[in-house]
């Protein structure tokens, strides 16, 4: 692991065929901490949480420059499958698989290969009660995610990403689909969970930001609709006495 | 101006309205004089004969349809089990795997097998079908039988079952697909884990959908298969060697006599137009089954 940052992108620049949707980016994510990614709809903030997990793969059409290093190491250079269960990733819609709650957190570590019951009850148990969802659910790990409500749903997903023992856990608007008290619930587990993971959420949610995170990353479309970084620093002091004009500008036209 | 245009609404309500009456009369009248016709051999011979008997000899009034019933069964059995693996490799491919510019070339050739006349793949079976499995060396081997009928049948079902079953596997939310690889799944154990369990209902009345297809496959099958009125049998010590038996099918038993048959026969022939008739409604009504719970089931 880099002393640094467990994650970070050097001159990285995202291609939707001939669209520019990211371009030349710049950022260093803080270990055990958590980073916002802000920035108005449509600027890339989902294209590049979606980068570090080479999720933009799957579209066909997804091209890169630049460098994106986890743990040191060329993404590009690594095995996929180990890149991802490294990176774990939590979307915006909760989307448990239609199986049981058990099944859908024992999905990873299955898919990696372990295959003990008594081992699986074990990370299953863990990763839930990590979760915060463990007394809500303990009695019914056999029923379908379905019948959980969305912020439990969402809370499972988490708990799911746990279970492979990722580095980084990656966030995209996880809470826009909640209401308001599922939306507590989540902050105060990421809270949790930052000293145990490196967290990066997208939102589009400024007071979210500022509640939730250590770092802010604030992203904008320039001329040609390419997301730009901005800026990059410490929460605290972007939202106090933020360095740049167009920080300053987005941060209080949404407070005001 | 206005009032016009509602009377035009009205006017093509109706019309509607009637269009989707007349349908459903059809239908109840085709059942209805089927079975009219069909009455006296249910009242002369009776339904527990008709199924139970084994011989069929018209001319001495023995009217037994259950080597009929066995030979349907078997082949439709037999095109099943050749023809759902390649209908959901073919679907599985075409969702999943094809890139666009593939798909756009494989999908309307499978389409296009669906358009394909019965007798067409009838001469397709007995011109290179048949002789292939005349290849085989068992003993009474002539090469027209269910396993001629079974390959015929399958390749005649695959467009049904791949068309429905793909549509079930487009239809898994891709949130399902990011989840299991974003948790470092690869793609095969993704499709296999979350896709294919996701779009279950929907392959199982794609498959319902084609048994009922193969079911009522007529002409095809008076081609290829043989049509003696025998219960298959096996004819080495191999149990798979009752597909190189003749058989005969429901559907081709109807279109094989019904130019000469009369009276009682005829009555008989119509009867079992009324079994196959109930059959592939249990069938297909099996199949909207299935396909009503899966959807209610992906939402709740
Ligand atoms: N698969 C894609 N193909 C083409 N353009 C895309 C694709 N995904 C996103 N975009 C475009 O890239 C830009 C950034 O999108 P996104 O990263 O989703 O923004 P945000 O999450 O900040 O709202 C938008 O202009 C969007 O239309
Ligand atoms: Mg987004």
């Amino acid at each position: 692991m880099t002393k640094e940052g467990v994650m970070k992108t050097i001159d990285y620049s995202l291609y939707y065929g001939d669209f520019k949707a990211l371009n030349g980016i710049t950022v260093n994510i803080p270990i055990n901490r958590i980073t916002a990614i802000i920035g108005p709809s449509g600027c890339g903030k989902s294209s590049l949480i979606r980068s570090f997990n080479r999720m933009n793969d799957l579209m066909s059409n997804s091209r890169t420059e630049g460098t994106i290093l986890v743990d040191g190491e060329d993404i590009y250079s690594q095995d996929v499958v180990r890149l991802r269960k490294k990176v774990g990733m939590v979307f915006q819609r909760p989307n448990p698989f239609p199986k049981s709650i058990f099944a859908n957190v024992a999905y990873g570590p299955r898919i990696h290969g372990i295959r003990d019951k008594s081992k699986l009850a074990a990370i299953v148990e863990n990763s839930i009660r990590d979760a915060a969802l463990w007394d809500e659910v303990k009695d019914d790990l056999g029923k379908s995610a379905f019948s959980l409500s969305g912020g439990q749903q969402q809370r499972l997903c988490i708990a799911r990403a746990l279970a492979v023992e990722p580095e980084v856990i990656l966030m995209d608007e996880p809470a826009s689909a909640l209401d308001p008290v599922a939306t507590l619930k989540i902050e105060e587990l990421m809270e949790k969970l930052k000293r145990k993971y490196t967290i990066v959420i997208v939102t589009h949610n400024m007071q979210q930001a500022a509640r939730v995170s250590d770092f802010t990353a604030f992203l904008l479309t320039d001329s040609e609709r390419a997301g730009n970084l901005i800026e990059f620093g410490p929460t605290i002091e972007m939202f106090t006495n933020p360095v740049d004009n167009r920080t300053e500008d987005y941060i209080s036209g949404r407070f005001g | 101006m206005r009032k016009n245009k509602k009377r035009f609404d009205t006017a093509m309500k109706y019309s509607l309205l009637f269009a989707a009456l007349a349908s459903i009369l059809i239908v109840l009248m085709i059942g209805f004089f089927t079975f009219r016709e069909a009455l006296p051999a249910f009242r002369d011979i009776g339904l527990g004969k008709l199924l139970t008997e084994s011989v069929w000899r018209p001319g001495q009034g023995q009217y037994g349809i259950l080597a009929m019933i066995i030979g349907s069964g078997l082949v439709t059995a037999g095109a099943v089990i050749l023809g759902v693996p390649l209908a959901l490799g073919c679907a599985i491919f075409l969702s999943e795997i094809a890139r666009p510019n593939l798909r756009a070339i494989v999908k309307p050739c499978i389409e296009l097998l669906a358009g394909i006349p019965s007798v067409v793949y009838g001469l397709f079976g007995m011109v290179i079908i048949v002789p292939i499995v005349r290849g085989i060396d068992v003993p009474g081997n002539t090469g027209f039988g269910l396993l001629s009928a079974s390959i015929v049948l399958a390749v005649m079902i695959l467009p049904t079952i791949t068309s429905v079953a793909e549509h079930a596997i487009r239809s898994v939310p891709k949130e399902f697909r990011e989840g299991s690889l974003a948790m470092g799944a690869t793609k095969w154990e993704t499709i296999q884990k979350v896709i294919i369990p996701g779009a279950r209902s929907g392959i199982i009345s794609a498959i319902v959908l084609g048994l009922g297809r193969a079911l009522g496959e007529t002409i095809a099958m008076i081609m290829v298969i043989g049509n003696s009125v025998i219960i298959p049998a096996t004819s080495t010590g191999n149990p798979l060697s009752i597909f190189l038996s003749r058989a005969r099918t429901l559907t081709g038993n109807i279109a094989v006599e019904i130019n000469y048959a009369t009276g009682l026969h005829e009555s008989a022939l119509f009867a079992t137009g009324v079994i196959l008739f109930v059959l592939i409604m249990i069938v297909n009504s099996s199949a909207r089954y299935l396909m009503s719970r899966g959807s209610l089931g992906k939402n709740c």
